[in-house]
């Protein structure tokens, strides 16, 4: 099973856990509902609707509210390191939980400690935390989007904030970064980069692009690399192994943009609602063109 | 002042020992980013030089910003933050050269509307309304909560990240706040 662990953006959220589901509009997960905005939510609302367009069970969470002071994500890793070694995860997707370099590493020690070991997925706050620490390399996957992987590249920045300017990106030098982000032990043994081209990288470089569609108006969604990540967690969990399950999850993520025909101003949810479209319509025709190129 | 006027000065070299073997500047320690947000605000509305820097890796938690100031004002300043009921956590003596906030921008132009990144967040308006229609990148917790307030505001009337932000995304995500606000009112 597939457990998510993120945050809500409201103070008064209180720490919930289940499996969740999608009612009308919302997430439902025990008694709580959640608007389907950008964070957490639209993670949870694609591995939900991933999770059900392909016959897997709806993915377990673990949420709290938190609106930047880190005091929900304390709560949150507190109750992670205690219910985690009781848990039976195959796949555990950590988001939107405060930058915190102590709880992470006591979070990860827990986490490292589990048998069966879970794939362990890392992306937004909680990807910067293991790069903080300098334990990258016991996640399986990060997801960065560009600007994050010369983040990761840049083995003296403790935040993207700090990433220096001769890093910072250009899209063609995406290669070179990822290069950089291994050479210094700052990347998870998997990354997908998310931008104009999306690719998958190990420590080797580049395993596979993919450059279709070519939605541009996505990169300005909030959202959009979240619902990515929430795919190819769900995708990951359903057995597929991390490779196949990236570029699926990277063709599903892109042909959902088209299908939405957004613009700079759409929203989240109304992209989430075509996810099982792009789901039929790739197995309906699983070789249709889509940029893949498999480099390695 | 601007609240990131200090990327727009011109850097002082000052945060080493001097040519006579002394330390100039200190950093003032706070709990949490939001405390280093109102003091920045307070010293800066009282006429202190101070920049708002990352902290060295010694006392490094995650998600920090410290502030940097002339250590031979330290007790004016400290009187005043602590009259604020904004005492910092502690003082140290700045050593070594501190992390600088990125300063480099990206701007995306779709037409109608207008993206600009900084760092890792992004902010897109439309240009004909000055509407702010989306926020995306980031990965600290309040940037949901700042989307959510942000989205659907008009430039001039929506909450400043700096106001209701917590973190260094929320920082990052002013910078393109001001930036956007500048271009859309050339």
């Amino acid at each position: 099973m597939l457990c998510v662990a993120g945050t809500i953006p409201e103070d008064n959220f209180p720490l919930v856990e289940g499996t969740v589901e999608i009612r009308g509009n919302e997430l439902q997960i025990g008694s709580s509902t959640i608007d389907i905005h950008r964070g957490t939510a639209a993670l949870l609302a694609a591995a939900v609707m991933a999770a059900a367009a392909l016959k897997q069970a709806a993915p377990f969470a673990c949420l709290v509210g938190d609106t930047g002071t880190g005091k929900g994500s304390i709560r949150l890793y507190r109750h992670m390191i205690d219910a985690l070694p009781h848990a039976s995860f195959q796949t555990i997707t950590l988001h939107y939980l405060q930058p915190i370099i102590r709880w992470q590493k006591s979070l990860q020690a827990v986490m490292g400690n589990l048998k069966p070991r879970p794939c362990l997925i890392a992306d937004a706050g909680f990807m910067y935390a293991a790069k903080m620490s300098g334990e990258a390399c016991l996640y399986d996957l990060f997801t960065p989007d560009v600007g994050e992987l010369a983040f990761l590249a840049d083995e003296e920045a403790p935040h993207p904030f700090y990433t220096r300017g001769f890093i910072l990106h250009e899209e063609n030098r995406v290669p070179d970064l990822i290069a950089r982000a291994y050479k210094h032990g700052n990347a998870a043994r998997h990354l997908i980069v998310k931008g104009a081209k999306d690719y998958l990288a190990d420590e080797n470089g580049i395993l596979e692009t993919v450059d279709q569609p070519v939605v541009e108006a996505l990169e300005a969604i909030g959202g959009t690399g979240d619902t990515l990540t929430g795919l190819v967690s769900v995708l990951i969990d359903a057995g597929m192994n991390l490779r196949e399950a990236a570029v699926a999850a990277i063709r599903i993520n892109r042909l959902t943009g088209r299908i939405a025909q957004p613009t700079p101003a759409t929203q989240i949810d109304e992209i989430i609602k075509c996810i099982p479209q792009a789901i039929r319509a790739l197995r309906e025709a699983p070789s249709a063109d889509t940029g893949r190129m498999a480099t390695g | 002042m601007a609240f990131f006027g200090f990327l727009k000065r011109n850097k002082t070299p000052d945060t080493l020992p001097d040519q006579n073997g002394r330390v100039e500047r200190g950093i003032l320690v706070f709990e949490n980013t939001s405390e280093v947000i109102q003091a920045e605000n307070l010293l800066k509305q009282n006429g202190w030089d101070i920049r708002v820097m990352g902290p060295p890796p010694e006392i490094r938690q995650g998600c920090d910003l410290v502030i940097e100031f002339p250590l031979i004002e330290e007790l004016e300043i400290l009187r005043i933050l602590t009259t604020a009921d904004l005492p910092p956590l502690k003082t140290v003596p700045v050593s070594s050269p501190l992390l600088q906030p990125v300063d480099i921008f990206q701007i995306k132009d779709y037409g109608r509307y207008l993206m600009v990144r900084a760092a890792n967040m992004k902010l897109t308006v439309d240009k004909e309304t000055n509407v702010i229609v989306n926020v995306s990148g980031g990965g600290c917790p309040d940037v949901p909560f700042l989307a959510a307030s942000m989205v659907g505001q008009i430039l001039a009337d929506a909450p400043s990240p700096r106001e209701i932000g917590h973190t260094l995304c929320g920082y990052a995500l002013q910078l393109a706040y001001e930036e956007v606000r500048r271009r859309c009112s050339a």
